[in-house]
């Protein structure tokens, strides 16, 4: 049998963005041992690409903000499917955080009295996204990675997680491969936290990097946890659409946060033609109104480019789909107009967007201070995920956490933009914290070296069937098509249903991938393990999607085009069932507390 | 057909040509370039063709990649011999014939293909002392930091730790001093700290004697080839050159010293 090295821990972290470096330092803030696992080098995670910024109420450009009207936005923003108690403790924390990154290194852009300033985006009712021009991932991610590894925690990188190890109900480690050479190895830990991302490499036309595979959610769902809210898929209505390997690449909402607006090929604002009712008294009138809103008048709303993201993308779908798109199938994104209004326009533009500006000379030849980008929607973040309790984080399964992107429920049915990057510190501290107290109250449980050696011999597999087995790749291209086709922006019962039947086939095929070579860094074996988490992820968003009949937030129905009380009343569960075979479960949602609903009617 | 795809047709025709592609396959033990044939279209990057080169004809060709955009820096490698983030080295600005040379960076001692051993840069980083603000300026446990002089730092800090730079760099390329010299990429990080308006620690020592500023002699190569454009000489190597020549053998600033301890 392999030979695989086990190395013990209290707790072991599987990711290294914003969210598993930030559990990871809480967890050894607390006296922990900490292993720290990474697919990419420290650093390089999803996090390093965020832009915007990250939502915070600090109240520094606009003291009407507070952490009342971040709640109620984010739930607005989420349609009322969101776990209030986390949207409640991520709108109380997430300033605090900010903060603790400025104490441990963070330079934050500031306002003229030297504090750390905050920007407008959509959704969100006041300035409220502390930023480093449009590179603020790249902050977070640094900042937490320079503090962390002061602080004893062991990294493992470019090794990836392919199973969670059980005794009894409780987690007790991880198993995973490191890429260089192949060779496994068993974290034994008193607590696993989750912080693997998304899942964006199950769609065609995405921002998200190879990494984005659903393995935590995977992992979670073998593992017997519950996933949640795994029809909300977000889809980005800016990126890039030419050249065509650019496609899906992200074009940060900061660009219409700085005065950015979208046109048709008409040259009309279209965004002005379509606006949802719950929206009206915070939508600008008029256009002259909004720049007044993007200049930081107070009594001015915002412009409909930064109305959610859910609606920005369909509006462009639409505009697309009735002929009035761009050359190359998107809309036309306008940052250059704003030298109508301000002088030195360019330098402006260079100054808050540099890699946005960077990024489309580079890629596309386009000087985005002199004309306007093509955009079209991406494929961008899920808000579905691991189901946690919203103080601790712990997900189903006892000692194992979940945090970030692969958690669900603060962002409900859609998720504003800014509040991820604030989602990651809060709750990855969250995280941290209680999987230390799980660790230190429960002790050590004890590894079964048989589960870990069947979980080799099935990663081990492919290679057995070498080169006359399926080609990995091709199954992977085959199920971003169906997905990106049938599951897309704008939903049908029958092309759901379709697609569940191709992701069977594509089961089967995925059950006969081949590879050869050597276990080195090879990519066709590691496209061969990640097959099997993006087709377990790809079949709950479509089974969810089919079950919720009903258009909401980030889902969008062709044929339920209107949301249904009935629906409203529910969140979809997620879990594999005695007999292997996946369930979907109607969970009501909780209701909310007097206060909190206070809140929200406050806030109307 | 409501799906996604109609919106996103890859509308407008690009034209597609065939192209050699004469990549370095290997390890530690050595390697040699194999010649691959791929289409190449309108806007492609070399990490495109690299890809396309994995799914036709080398699966297991190895490379690192995550964000395609420059953001990330993981794609860095020898393209025609220039040390250069794959994801942003578009086709149409290499000269339109003949091979394109791909090859990993040869600072680093290699692991696979295109894949090398980067971890000197973490292990020295570890070693400069890390961030250490002075008290808060506020009650409520708060800064207040002008824009004007977190510029400089802002600047350092775009650094997305390619390592292009210590790739470029003739006192790690040439003459292999990787335990003296920390190299250009960690020199900007200890600039970053050492000129952040709020730290209050001391690095200067260290700098001089464990991270070796003195093997820079400041021939900017490293400079030239970094993708954020980082003036790393310029703005950030000089400077603390000057700084440690201001600590360590100005006779004036050492008087000085005796009288106000601290940087
Ligand atoms: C281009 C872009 C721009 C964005 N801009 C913003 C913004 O401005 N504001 C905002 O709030 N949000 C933004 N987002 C969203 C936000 O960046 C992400 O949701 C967030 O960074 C996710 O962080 P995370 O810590 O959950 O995961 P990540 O940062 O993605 O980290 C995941 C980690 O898990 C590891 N991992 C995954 N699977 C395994 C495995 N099997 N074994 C071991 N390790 C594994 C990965 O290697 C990685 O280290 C943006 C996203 C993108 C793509
Ligand atoms: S300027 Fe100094 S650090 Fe930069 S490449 Fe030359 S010797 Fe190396
Ligand atoms: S300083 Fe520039 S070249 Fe060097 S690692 Fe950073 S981004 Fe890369
Ligand atoms: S892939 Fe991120 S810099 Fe090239």
């Amino acid at each position: 049998m392999e030979h695989y090295q086990t190395l013990e821990h209290d707790v072991v972290v599987i990711g290294a963005g914003g969210a598993g470096l930030r559990a990871a330092i809480e967890a050894s803030a607390m006296g922990c041992s900490v292993a720290l696992v990474c697919k990419s080098l420290l650093g390089k995670a999803h996090t390093v690409m965020a832009e915007g910024g990250m939502a915070a109420a600090m109240a520094n450009v606009d003291d009407r903000d507070s952490w009342k009207v971040h709640f109620a936005d984010t739930m607005r923003g989420g349609q009322y499917l969101n776990n209030w108690r986390m949207a409640q403790l991520h709108a109380q924390e997430a300033p605090a955080r900010v903060r603790e990154l400025e104490a441990w290194g963070a330079v934050f852009d500031r306002t003229r009295d030297g504090r750390i300033l905050q920007r407008n985006f959509g959704g969100h009712r006041y300035p409220r996204l502390a930023h480093v021009g449009d590179r603020t991932g790249l902050e977070m991610i640094r900042t937490l990675q320079d503090h962390g590894i002061h602080q004893g925690i062991d990294v493992f990188m470019e090794m990836t997680v392919v199973s969670l190890l059980k005794d009894g109900d409780r987690v007790v480690g991880a198993l995973g491969y490191d890429r260089e050479r192949g060779r496994f190895r068993v974290w034994k830990a008193k607590a696993v936290v989750l912080a693997t991302g998304g899942v964006g490499k199950a769609f065609r036309i995405t921002s998200n990097s190879w990494e984005y595979t659903g393995d935590g959610h995977a992992l979670a769902y073998e593992a017997g946890a519950d996933l949640l809210d795994m029809e909300f898929v977000q889809f980005h209505p800016t990126g890039m659409v030419w050249p065509p390997s650019v496609r899906g690449i992200l074009v940060t909402e900061g660009v219409r946060g700085e005065g950015g607006v979208l046109r048709n090929k008409d040259g009309r604002r279209f965004m002005f033609d379509d606006i949802p009712d719950n929206y009206r008294n915070q939508t600008a009138k008029d256009e002259e109104e909004g720049w007044r809103y993007v200049c930081g008048d107070k009594n001015a709303n915002r412009p409909p480019e930064l109305l959610t993201r859910d609606h920005v993308a369909r509006c462009i779908n639409r505009e697309v789909k009735a002929g009035r798109g761009s050359p190359h199938g998107g809309v036309f994104l306008d940052i250059a107009w704003i030298k109508e209004k301000i002088p030195n326009s360019e330098e402006h533009i260079r100054k808050k967007l540099p890699s946005m500006y960077h990024q489309f000379i580079t890629l596309a030849n386009i000087d985005i201070t002199k004309v306007p980008m093509e955009v079209g929607p991406t494929t961008h973040y899920i808000m579905g995920g691991v189901r946690v309790d919203g103080d601790t984080q712990m997900s189903t399964v006892p000692g194992l956490f979940a945090a970030g992107e692969v958690a669900a429920g603060l962002h409900g049915a859609n998720r504003l933009g800014g509040n991820s990057l604030s989602d990651l510190v809060v709750f990855g501290k969250r995280a941290g914290e209680h999987a230390a107290k799980f660790a230190k109250e429960h002790g050590a449980g004890a590894v079964n070296p048989a589960q870990v050696e069947d979980a080799i011999r099935r990663a081990l597999a492919p290679f057995d069937r070498g080169d006359a087995g399926e080609n990995a790749f091709a199954v992977q291209s085959d199920l971003q098509g169906t997905m990106q086709d049938l599951v897309g922006i704008v939903r049908t019962e029958n092309e759901m249903l379709r697609a569940l039947e191709e992701i069977g086939r594509l089961k089967a095929r995925a059950a006969k991938v081949g590879v050869s070579g050597h276990r080195e860094y090879n990519p066709g074996w590691h496209t061969s393990i990640d097959l099997h988490n993006l087709l377990t992820v790809s079949e709950a968003i479509t089974r969810a999607a089919i079950e919720r009949k009903e258009s909401r937030g980030a889902q969008f129905r062709e044929d339920y085009p209107d949301k249904s009380a009935e629906c409203a009343k529910f969140n979809l569960v997620l879990r594999k069932g005695a007999d292997g075979r996946m369930q979907v479960v109607r969970e009501p949602v909780r209701p909310l507390p007097a206060e909190l609903q206070q809140i929200i009617e406050e806030n109307k | 057909m409501a799906g996604q795809h109609n919106s996103t047709s890859s509308g407008g025709s690009s034209e597609r040509a065939p192209r050699t592609f004469r990549v370095w396959r290997g390890d530690a033990r050595g390697g040699q370039f194999h010649d691959y044939t791929t289409q190449v279209g309108e806007g492609m990057v070399v990490l495109d063709a690299i890809h396309q080169i994995q799914a036709e004809s080398a699966p297991d060709l190895a490379c690192r990649w995550n964000c395609k955009a420059g953001k990330c820096g993981s794609c860095s490698a020898e393209i025609n011999g220039t040390p250069r983030l794959m994801c942003m080295t578009r086709m149409d600005q290499l000269p339109p014939d003949g091979p394109v040379t791909v090859e990993p960076m040869r600072a680093f001692p290699p692991v696979r293909d295109l894949v090398t051993d980067v971890s000197h840069n973490f292990r020295a980083k570890k070693s400069i002392k890390k961030f250490t603000p002075r008290k808060p300026d506020a009650p409520d446990g708060t800064w207040r930091m002008q824009q004007a002089d977190v510029d400089r730092v802002q600047e350092f800090r775009k650094c997305i730790e390619c390592f292009l730079c210590q790739d470029v760099c003739h006192v790690l390329r040439d003459h292999h001093k990787h335990d003296e010299f920390v190299g250009p990429r960690l020199l900007v990080y200890a600039a970053a700290l050492e000129m952040h308006p709020l730290d209050t620690e001391n690095r200067l020592a260290d700098l001089k004697n464990r991270h070796g500023i003195g093997y820079c002699n400041i021939t900017k190569c490293c400079t030239k080839v970094c993708p954020e454009h980082i003036t790393i000489t310029d703005n950030s190597i000089i400077p603390l050159k000057e700084r440690v020549v201001d600590e360590f053998y100005d006779p004036l600033t050492k008087l000085f010293r005796i009288f106000k301890p601290g940087k």
